[in-house]
């Protein structure tokens, strides 16, 4: 028998099956996959590198000096809100691989692996919530360079950070369910930016809402961006904004409650 | 007593629409275990669809289907891990090398990090990937690429394997691959369900053939059967001169007994025969009736002529 042959016979005849893994095996492994991508594709990291450093400087030198009066005034200000608008930005990109896996032959294989449904969902976003860290430390540590001073210590600054990746994986969740129900990447995108765009400009992520016209101060006074950003504001510079957090908690809560289950749904049910 | 399930897949009725139109309608299958079952027909007849539906990746709209006795609805967990699937599409991820895809699958089927590298090693090495082991397998051929997706579908010997035209596009080198692998599969006792296009392939491989065209099977047996039921396969004869067309068709019908095809040159006579016997015994005829050939020759049924033929059944 010819080498070929005994190598085949080998790896197929006889072979055990071990037993299916756990859930933490599987999100770990999927986690693993979206590593070993961005290490084939480093360009992928644009966004949680170059693209905070340009916003951070394009808004603080804009905008400064016409809404603070000074950039070091408004850079304190700006800071939280930007890093706030980048994520929640950035989170839109866990909608858009999904959307790209749907179309490939490897959904397929996942959906008839004997693994826990979301694994594939939730390693991927456990990975995608490094990637906000990442963002987060670079954005914050160049606003330092910069002038920013926080005064609410680390712990305030490592609390906010902490705050708004939770913030941003229950976000996550509604990336996901129109990744399942968009027909392409384009019209996903598109869509995306029409809800990430009103959602973090009309917040009090740039500007203080009480200069803003009644109805819009309305809207802003009640966006959960709103929140999310106030309380990571309150958080970095040490004031007391238990109440936001406790909306920004809230909202976290009611996107993955109903954007989890309905994603699953999608999921288990594509075609 | 628990009852002894003789057929890897059993399958009555099934539909599937998409809108109006039916992409499988009505379709019955039962496939003995440890089996090759061979789905052949054109793009389109509704091979992927059926092949989807049961494996448990599309809903049924009609009918039922079970796989080793599970049903494919509501027993899709029990049917999982024991089925494998290789799409149309490679099912492997592009971005990966040929070695993170085949961890990575052999992790999700459960092995430890280091025997998940060890049986990557071992079934790239089986597959003749090793050299090709860390590059990544969008820069791979066809036939690596088909390759890989059919090793990460067989990190655990699977129970039964549905193969979506392993061969297609492939090279005939690749191909032969790709049929000594299901080959040793079946020396390992797997039931595998393999569509294709071509007709030499299922002769090639399977035990049983369904000959599938717009959503329904038009035919089913072993491909021996199959063959006698459309006729070994078409006489075509050219004549030297034209003119001795009218005489040549009234000899060659009489004696095979069946209507000459439609041909566009007055020197070339097509006709569907049955037994080589009769064919030869005709071109002796023809022969004798001293009527001068330029060639002739009788072909195996193309793929085209089975579909024509049984289609005309109809």
């Amino acid at each position: 028998m010819d080498t070929r042959q005994k190598n085949l016979d080998d790896a197929i005849i006889s072979t055990k099956r071990p037993t299916p893994p756990g859930a933490m095996a599987s999100v770990g492994t999927f986690a693993m996959r979206s590593l070993l991508k961005t290490k084939h594709t480093p360009m992928a990291l644009m966004d949680i590198t170059a693209m905070p450093i340009l916003f951070l400087l394009m808004f603080t030198y804009l905008f400064g000096g016409a809404i603070a009066g000074s950039v070091q005034e408004y850079l304190q200000y700006i800071l939280p809100g930007i890093l706030v608008q980048t994520v929640v930005q950035i989170t839109m990109y866990t909608g858009l691989d999904l959307n790209k896996d749907l179309q490939k032959g490897f959904f397929d294989r996942q959906r008839t692996l004997p693994i826990w449904s979301p694994s594939s969902l939730v390693g991927a976003m456990l990975f995608d919530t490094l990637r906000y860290s990442v963002a987060s430390v670079i954005m914050i540590g160049f606003a330092m360079i910069l002038g920013f001073r926080p005064e609410g210590n680390l712990i305030g600054v490592g609390m906010a950070v902490a705050l708004l990746l939770l913030f941003a994986f229950s976000l996550s969740w509604i990336w996901t369910v129109l990744a399942l129900v968009m027909e392409s990447e384009n019209a996903l995108m598109a869509t995306a930016m029409m809800i990430i765009f009103p959602l973090t400009f009309l917040s009090s992520a740039f500007v203080d809402p009480e200069t803003m016209p009644l109805v819009l101060e309305w809207f802003v006074n009640v966006n959960p961006i709103s929140m999310l950003v106030d309380s990571v504001r309150g958080l970095m510079h040490g004031y007391d904004v238990q109440t936001e957090i406790l909306w920004t908690l809230v909202s976290s809560g009611l996107l993955v409650t109903l954007f989890g289950p309905l994603t699953m749904y999608l999921y288990k049910n594509k075609n | 007593m628990a009852q002894t399930i003789e057929y890897a897949v059993e399958a009555k009725g099934l539909i599937k629409k998409f809108d109006a139109f039916y992409a499988v309608d009505e379709i019955d299958l039962k496939i003995e275990k440890g089996t090759v079952y061979g789905f052949l027909g054109p793009n389109g007849a509704g091979k992927t669809t059926t092949v989807r539906m049961l494996s448990t990746l599309l809903k049924i709209d009609e009918g039922t289907a079970s796989i080793f006795g599970h049903d494919v609805t509501g027993e899709s967990k029990k049917i999982r891990p024991r089925i494998a699937m290789t799409g149309q599409y490679a099912s492997i991820d592009e971005d990966l090398t040929g070695m993170e895809n085949l961890v990575m699958v052999s992790r999700l089927v459960g092995f430890s990090r280091k025997d998940a590298r060890k049986r990557a090693s071992e079934l790239l090495k089986a597959f003749g990937l090793s050299d090709a082991a860390g590059k990544q397998s969008k820069d791979y051929s066809g036939g690596m690429r088909r390759r890989l997706d059919i090793a990460a579908s067989i990190v655990v010997t699977p129970d039964l394997l549905f193969l979506d035209e392993p061969t297609t596009g492939l090279d005939p080198r690749s191909r032969n691959q790709v049929w000594d692998v299901i080959r040793t599969l079946t020396k390992a006792g797997t039931t595998v369900l393999l569509t294709t296009q071509y007709l030499d392939e299922a002769d090639q491989l399977a035990d049983r053939i369904a000959v599938i065209n717009k959503g329904k099977i038009i035919a089913e047996g072993t491909s021996t059967e199959l063959k006698a039921s459309v006729g070994t396969g078409m006489l075509h004869v050219t004549l030297k001169n034209e003119y001795d067309y009218d005489r040549s068709r009234v000899i060659l019908e009489d004696s095979i007994g069946s209507v000459l095809q439609e041909s566009t040159k007055k020197s070339q006579l097509l006709v569907k025969v049955t037994d080589p016997a009769v064919a030869a015994k005709a071109l002796n005829e023809l022969t004798a009736a001293e009527i001068e050939l330029i060639t002739f020759s009788l072909s195996q049924p193309s793929l085209d002529e089975v579909f024509l033929a049984l289609t005309d059944e109809e």
